[in-house]
């Protein structure tokens, strides 16, 4: 059983119900015992709750939290083992890792020397706040700690759960189209920092970044954008200070 | 996409009421859906029986009531009605605007017995 809800095993298996459809119509008597309840509750209440849980955790241990979103493939993991290996030594990191199947990025990051811990959230498509919740149960971060989430590759479902982080990272890849920020408004509205990767391909592609970052402004007027090359290393300087100074100003906040 | 997650959700909270309220069985569920609230109501519909079966809403009925979204414009200080995020402010053209009513998704009423 779980410390921190009672809960007794992860919401994210979905329930199959054994499902015998007998749509024979029960003729409801409509006595006085028929009311109506006001209820007035929104259904993304509990993650805020959860969310809001985490984030006084975070506070409360001057840990730094990021909440990496983007569609399959656009870059988060080779990003991550970007960052980690061109941190100081003495910056302290922890990774949590979302996905529907597999353990291969956790031990992508495991390779650098940091800790990473795999949520596989089997048929769910992103993570939510309870989950991240047991995560720092499991893997306990350090005090004044940089933990970097990676969430299921999908530009839709995780935008609307808060984990509690300090910012949505989002990373969009030139190979997608600069048409994404329009196409999936609530990830690139909920973002902080759009990071556009694999610029290095930008040369063999139509690629119109002077569009993707109007789009991507027409949504959310404050994201800040970054252009960045993984595999060159490009950006990777702006990014790093963007990293440190965030988590500088986090604790004076 | 995550409205099979979003009614199991709704399942906690009716059977949290049914607790609270003290009922047996749920004929009608209404639920708010706001515009920009990035929840598609037919993806909701669809998983809405599968996931109630067996439960105290089981067999109830769903009454989606769609809500407008409203944004406030940070350039001309009017509000204004919006169906997309991607929308401009019809008066001055701005993007700077807040959206202050739309993004929900709420469980407002629930018919019982
Ligand atoms: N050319 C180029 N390729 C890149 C760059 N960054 C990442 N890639 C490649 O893109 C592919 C996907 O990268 P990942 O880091 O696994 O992407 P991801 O977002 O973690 O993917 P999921 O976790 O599956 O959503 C890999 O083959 C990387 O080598 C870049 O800057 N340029
Ligand atoms: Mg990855
Ligand atoms: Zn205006």
């Amino acid at each position: 059983m779980c410390g921190i809800c009672g809960c007794g095993e992860s919401q994210l298996t979905a329930h199959t119900h054994a499902h015998t459809h007998t749509h024979e119509h029960e003729h409801v008597e409509h006595s006085a015992t028929v009311r109506r309840i006001k209820v007035e509750q929104d259904i993304f209440a509990k993650n805020n709750q959860y969310a809001q849980l985490n984030r006084e955790y975070f506070r409360q241990h001057g840990i730094f939290a990021l909440n990496f979103v983007s569609s399959p493939g656009s870059g988060k993991t080779s990003l991550l083992t970007a960052t980690i290996t061109q941190l100081p030594a003495d910056c302290a990191i922890s990774v949590i890792e979302g996905d529907q199947q597999t353990t291969l990025d956790a031990e992508k990051i495991r390779a650098t020397g940091v800790r990473a811990l795999q949520i596989n959230t089997g048929k769910g498509c992103h993570l939510d706040a309870h989950s991240i919740a047991h995560a720092l149960q499991d893997q306990i971060p350090e005090p004044n700690s940089l933990v970097l989430i990676e969430n299921v590759g999908n530009l839709v479902c995780p935008a609307a759960f808060d984990l509690g982080e300090a910012y949505k990272v989002v990373v969009l890849s030139v190979t997608e189209g600069e048409d994404k920020p329009l196409k999936y408004p609530d990830m690139f509205h909920a973002a902080e920092l759009m990071i556009l990767n694999k610029i290095d391909l930008l040369p063999y592609l139509d690629f119109d970044v002077e569009k993707c970052i109007d789009y991507a402004r027409r949504i959310n007027p404050r994201i800040k954008v970054l252009q960045l090359s993984v595999k060159t290393g490009q950006g990777m300087t702006e990014w790093l200070q963007w990293l440190t100074i965030s988590q500088r100003l986090s604790s004076i906040a | 996409m995550h409205e099979l997650s979003l009614c199991e959700n709704i399942l906690q909270m009716i059977e949290q009421q049914a607790k609270d309220q003290q009922f047996t069985r749920v004929l009608t569920v209404f639920l708010e859906i706001g515009q920009l609230s990035g929840v598609e109501p037919e993806a909701i519909s669809f998983c809405f029986d599968a996931v109630m079966a067996g439960s105290v809403a089981a067999h109830a009925k769903l009454v989606i009531v769609p809500q407008v979204g409203l944004a406030w414009c940070a350039k001309c200080y009017h509000h204004f009605e919006i169906q997309h995020r991607y929308d401009e402010c019809p008066i001055c053209g701005s993007y700077e605007f807040q959206i202050k009513k739309g993004e929900h998704l709420r469980i407002s009423e629930l018919e019982v017995i």
